[in-house]
C-alpha cells in the first residue's frame, strides 16, 4: 500500500517537474530553511544598502563603543595599534611608495564596513554587537574619516548617503587585455640576453626565519651538517633545576579539577594573552606569575594610561583584585584597553584564578 | 653546461638509442670527475656489522593506529613568518614544498590561512544553508551531503599573496616562504551545481556569496558561471576527512582561483543579483596599480612555476656530478603544457621532463636530470600553460603593475647556486 502511494507521489512529482525546468534534477534532499534561520545567517549587506536591518547609532555613542571594543587594536582614533590595521587616514597615498590603505583611503563602500563590523568584529568576540551598536561604530568610523560631523547619526534610511572617497578607484580584472598579449609570446630558448649578474639578494635584508638546511648527503660527512634532529636532543639534555620543585609546591595547594576547569575558561583569554612556558606579550601581556604581582608591571608590555595610573596607585593582583577585574574589567580600572566584557560566573572566575595561579614559578 | 638546450627541446620525453649512448658517455665523465668515489678505503660497518634494526624487533601493528612521518622527517613542517601579521590567529603559514616530491600535498603540512583561527566544528553540528534568489531556501546536514552524487578531483589551492613579499625585490631566502602558500589535494565531495539545483536558482540570481562558519565568517562573491562550472563542496582530501585547519567538515573548492575564495567551514551560499563587495573582496584581494586605482575580481591564478630543489633550504650537498633539479608548475587556466629551465639566469633554456600527465588546475612536477660541473648557476623555471600563456619575469610584471599590488606575483624565481652548492634567493639584471 505505502509502496504504491510512494510510487504515485513520485509520478505526480515527475509530472510537476516536467513543467518547471528548475526542478528537473532535484534529489529532494535537505529541508526548507525557516524564516528565523534565514534571518540569523543571511545578514550580508550590499553596497546599495540591501540587507541592512532597521536601526541607528550616532558618533557620540560610537566613540564609547569604539574605545571599549575596537581601540585596543585599531587605536583610539582609528590610527592603528602595533601591527593591527589602521582604519582611517592615508588619503592621497595610493600612488606613494608606501600606500596606506584604510576605510578612508581605499575601501569603496560603507556597506562593507557595516557588514564586516557586524559579522567579524571585534576580533575574538565576533557577532556580539547589537545592531544599533554597529551603526554607532560605523558612524564613528565615518566621523574619524572626516566624512560626517560629530552630531551625525547613521541609520538604515540615510545609510547610502555616506559615500567613501575611493568608490571609483576600482576596475574589473583586465589582465586578459593588458597582459596576455605581452605574455603569450613564443618563449626564447637561446641567446635570450647578456650574461646576468646579481642585483639584489634576500640575505641582505636578513628577515627570513631560521630553518634547517637539508643536505641530503647520506655519507659520513653528514656529521658536519647540523640537522633538525640535533636540536631537540640537546634541549632535552639541559638539566632541569629547582624551580620545577617550587612549581610543584604551589600547584599542590590547588584543586586540580578547578585548574582544569580554569584551563577551559582560559579559551576566552588566549586570543590576547599567553601563559606557561615561553609565554610572550601579544595583544595583552603574558600572564605568568600574575598572582600577587604589582599591576601593570609585565616586562616589555605597553600599558594604557589607565593601567599605568592603577600601577602608580600600588594596586596588586591578589585574588580579590583579580576577581573584581575578571568580573568587570572596566569597573575596576576604567578606560583600560582590555576589550573584554568580563566573566559573570563567580565559579568560572575562581577557576580562572586557579588556572592563573597554576602558572607560578 | 653539459646539456645543450636545443637537444632537450627536440627530445623533451622518452629516449632514443643515441640519447642512451650519450647518457652513458656522461656517466663515464662523472667517474672521471671523481664524483663517483668508486672505491672505498675501508669496509662500511653499516654493511659489515649487524645493525640493531637487523637483529632486534621493531614496532608492532598496534603501536601506531594513526601514524606520523618517521622522526627523521621532523623538519618537514609548516613554518610561519612572525613579522608578517599581528597575530598567529589571523595569519598564514607555509608548505615545506622544498622537502616534498610528487604533486599531492599531505594535509598535515599543507599551508593554513585563518582569519579567526581554525575552529572545531563537528559533522553533527554542521549545517549548510542556501538562501537568496532561489526557489527553495534549503538547509542541509552533513548526512544530506553524503547522499548526493559524489565527485573526485585534484586541484591546487594557492593564496593570491603567494610570493607577495617579493614584489619589491628578493626578500625571503627560502622557497617555503617565497612559494609555500600552495597545496594540491585530491578532493572528494559534491558539485556546487548539484546543491544549487536542489534549491533552484532564479533567473535573476547571477552571483553566489559563500560564507564560513568561523568567527571571521569570511565571505566572497563568485559569479554564477563559475559556481555552476567546476566548484566543489569538499569533505575529503587525499582520501581522508579534511583536517580541522583545512575546513573540517566541509570546505569550498574553487579550482584555479585564489585561495581566499575556498571558504572553509562553509555554512551559507547566498544567491544574489550582484557581488556583495565584502571586506575580503574590496579592502583585500584587490590589486593596487601604479596609477592609484586597483584591479578587482582578479580571481584567476596565472601560470607559475618554481624550482623546489636545489633551493636555499635544499643546497647541493654532493659536489659536481649527476643531480636532480626539480620543481612545481601550475596554472589556474588549465593544464601545464611545458616547463623550461635555465641554468644561466634566462640566457638559455632547456625543456624539463614533466612527471606524469599534467592535470587541469593541478600541480605538475618537473625534473631536469643534470650533471653539474661545479660552476655557479642561476636557476630559473618558466611555465607555459595550454592557453599559450608563458610565466612572465618579475620585471615584466612590475612594468605593468608596479610593486604595490601585493597579490598575484607569478614572476620567474631565480636561485643563485654557488660553487659549494649553496643556493640563495636573488634577482638578476
Amino acid at each position: 500500500m505505502s509502496k504504491c502511494r510512494n510510487l504515485f507521489i513520485t509520478t505526480a512529482l515527475a509530472g510537476c517537474i516536467g513543467a518547471v525546468p528548475a526542478l528537473a534534477e532535484t534529489l529532494g534532499l535537505g529541508r526548507l530553511a525557516l524564516p528565523e534561520e534565514i534571518a540569523a545567517w543571511d545578514v550580508a549587506v550590499m553596497p546599495d544598502g540591501r540587507g541592512l536591518p532597521p536601526g541607528s547609532g550616532n558618533v557620540y555613542d560610537g566613540e564609547d563603543l569604539w574605545i571599549d571594543n575596537c581601540a585596543v587594536c585599531h587605536g583610539d582614533f582609528g590610527e592603528g595599534a602595533g601591527a593591527w590595521p589602521p582604519i582611517v587616514g592615508g588619503r592621497g597615498t595610493l600612488t606613494a611608495a608606501r600606500p596606506l590603505k584604510t576605510v578612508e583611503s581605499y575601501w569603496p563602500y560603507l556597506s562593507t564596513v557595516w557588514d564586516y563590523v557586524n559579522r567579524s568584529m571585534p576580533f575574538g568576540a565576533a557577532q556580539t554587537l547589537e545592531v544599533d551598536e554597529v551603526y554607532a561604530i560605523v558612524a564613528y568610523i565615518a566621523y574619524s574619516a572626516g566624512l560626517v560631523d560629530d552630531d551625525f547619526e547613521l541609520n538604515h534610511e540615510n545609510f547610502t548617503e555616506t559615500r567613501l572617497p575611493n568608490e571609483a578607484g576600482f576596475y574589473i580584472d583586465d589582465r586578459a587585455v593588458a597582459e596576455f598579449p605581452v605574455f603569450k609570446q613564443e618563449p626564447c630558448m637561446s641567446d635570450c640576453g647578456e650574461p646576468v649578474s646579481i642585483v639584489a639578494r634576500a640575505t641582505d635584508l636578513n628577515v627570513t626565519p631560521d630553518f634547517p638546511i637539508i643536505r641530503n648527503l647520506y655519507t659520513e660527512d653528514l656529521a658536519d651538517a647540523p640537522t633538525d634532529r640535533d636540536a631537540p636532543t640537546q634541549e632535552a639534555m639541559v638539566p632541569q633545576d629547582e624551580p620545577e620543585d617550587e612549581e610543584v609546591q604551589v600547584v599542590a595547594t590547588l584543586d586540580p579539577a578547578l585548574v582544569a576547569e580554569g584551563e577551559g575558561a582560559w579559551r576566552q583569554c588566549r586570543t590576547c594573552h599567553q601563559i606557561g612556558e615561553g609565554a610572550r606579550n601579544g595583544t595583552g601581556p603574558q600572564l605568568n606569575n600574575i598572582l600577587n604581582a604589582a599591576v601593570g608591571q609585565v616586562d616589555g608590555f605597553r600599558y594604557s594610561p589607565a593601567f599605568a595610573e592603577a600601577a602608580e596607585s600600588g594596586m596588586v593582583w591578589d585574588e580579590a583584585t583579580l576577581d573584581a577585574f575578571l568580573e568587570n574589567p572596566a569597573g575596576l580600572i576604567p578606560r583600560n584597553r582590555m576589550s573584554f566584557r568580563g566573566v559573570r560566573s563567580a565559579d568560572e572566575r575562581a577557576a580562572l584564578i586557579a588556572y592563573l595561579t597554576s602558572h607560578i614559578r | 653546461m653539459t646539456d645543450k638546450p636545443e637537444d632537450a627541446l627536440a627530445k623533451p620525453r622518452g629516449a632514443s638509442r643515441r640519447d642512451f649512448l650519450r647518457t652513458a658517455a656522461l656517466a663515464a665523465g662523472g667517474v672521471a670527475l671523481g664524483a663517483g668515489a668508486a672505491r672505498a678505503a675501508t669496509p662500511d660497518p653499516l654493511i659489515t656489522e649487524v645493525q640493531p634494526w637487523a637483529s632486534f624487533l621493531g614496532e608492532g601493528v598496534d603501536a601506531t593506529p594513526y601514524g606520523m612521518p618517521i622522526h627523521f622527517e621532523d623538519h618537514v613542517v609548516r613554518r610561519n613568518v612572525e613579522w608578517l601579521t599581528a597575530d598567529p590567529i589571523a595569519s598564514i603559514n607555509f608548505t615545506p614544498i622544498h622537502a616534498l616530491d610528487g604533486t599531492i600535498t599531505p594535509q598535515g603540512c599543507a599551508f593554513e590561512r585563518h582569519h579567526s583561527g581554525a575552529i572545531e566544528l563537528s559533522k553533527e553540528d554542521y549545517r549548510l544553508m542556501i538562501t537568496g534568489l532561489v526557489e527553495r531556501p534549503l538547509v542541509f546536514t552533513f548526512g544530506d551531503l553524503l547522499r548526493m552524487p559524489r565527485i573526485q578531483r585534484t586541484f591546487f589551492c594557492e593564496c593570491a599573496a603567494n610570493s607577495g613579499m617579493e614584489w619589491g625585490g628578493a626578500q625571503l631566502n627560502a622557497v617555503q616562504f617565497t612559494h609555500g602558500m600552495i597545496h594540491n589535494m585530491e578532493y572528494t565531495g559534491v558539485s556546487l551545481r548539484t546543491l544549487l539545483q536542489e534549491a533552484g536558482v532564479k533567473p535573476e540570481g547571477t552571483w553566489v556569496y559563500v560564507e564560513g562558519a568561523d568567527a571571521s565568517s569570511n565571505g566572497r562573491s563568485i559569479p554564477m558561471e563559475k559556481a555552476l562550472d567546476d566548484c566543489m563542496i569538499a569533505f575529503h582530501a587525499n582520501g581522508e576527512a579534511l583536517r580541522m585547519e583545512h575546513g573540517y567538515p566541509v570546505r569550498l573548492v574553487v579550482p584555479g582561483w585564489e585561495g581566499n575564495l575556498w571558504v572553509k567551514w562553509l555554512r551559507r551560499i547566498g544567491v544574489h543579483d550582484g557581488p556583495m563587495e565584502s571586506r575580503e573582496e574590496t579592502s583585500k584581494y584587490t590589486d593596487l596599480m601604479p596609477d592609484g586605482r586597483a584591479r578587482k575580481w582578479t580571481w584567476e591564478m596565472h601560470a607559475k612555476s618554481v624550482i623546489t630543489s636545489p633551493s636555499p633550504q635544499m643546497p647541493i650537498g654532493h659536489g659536481p656530478g649527476p643531480m636532480v633539479i626539480t620543481g612545481l608548475a601550475w596554472s589556474g587556466r588549465g593544464r601545464i603544457a611545458r616547463v623550461d629551465v635555465s641554468l644561466d639566469g634566462g640566457v638559455s633554456w632547456q625543456t624539463a621532463r614533466l612527471a606524469g600527465d599534467p592535470g587541469d588546475k593541478a600541480l605538475t612536477r618537473f625534473y631536469v636530470d643534470h650533471v653539474w660541473d661545479g660552476q655557479p648557476m642561476y636557476l630559473q623555471s618558466r611555465a607555459m600553460d595550454e592557453t599559450g600563456y608563458v610565466q612572465p619575469t618579475k620585471d615584466q610584471l612590475r612594468a605593468i603593475r608596479g610593486v604595490n599590488s601585493i597579490y598575484h606575483n607569478n614572476g620567474i624565481q631565480t636561485w643563485y647556486v654557488n660553487e659549494s652548492g649553496e643556493a640563495e634567493n636573488v634577482e638578476v639584471s
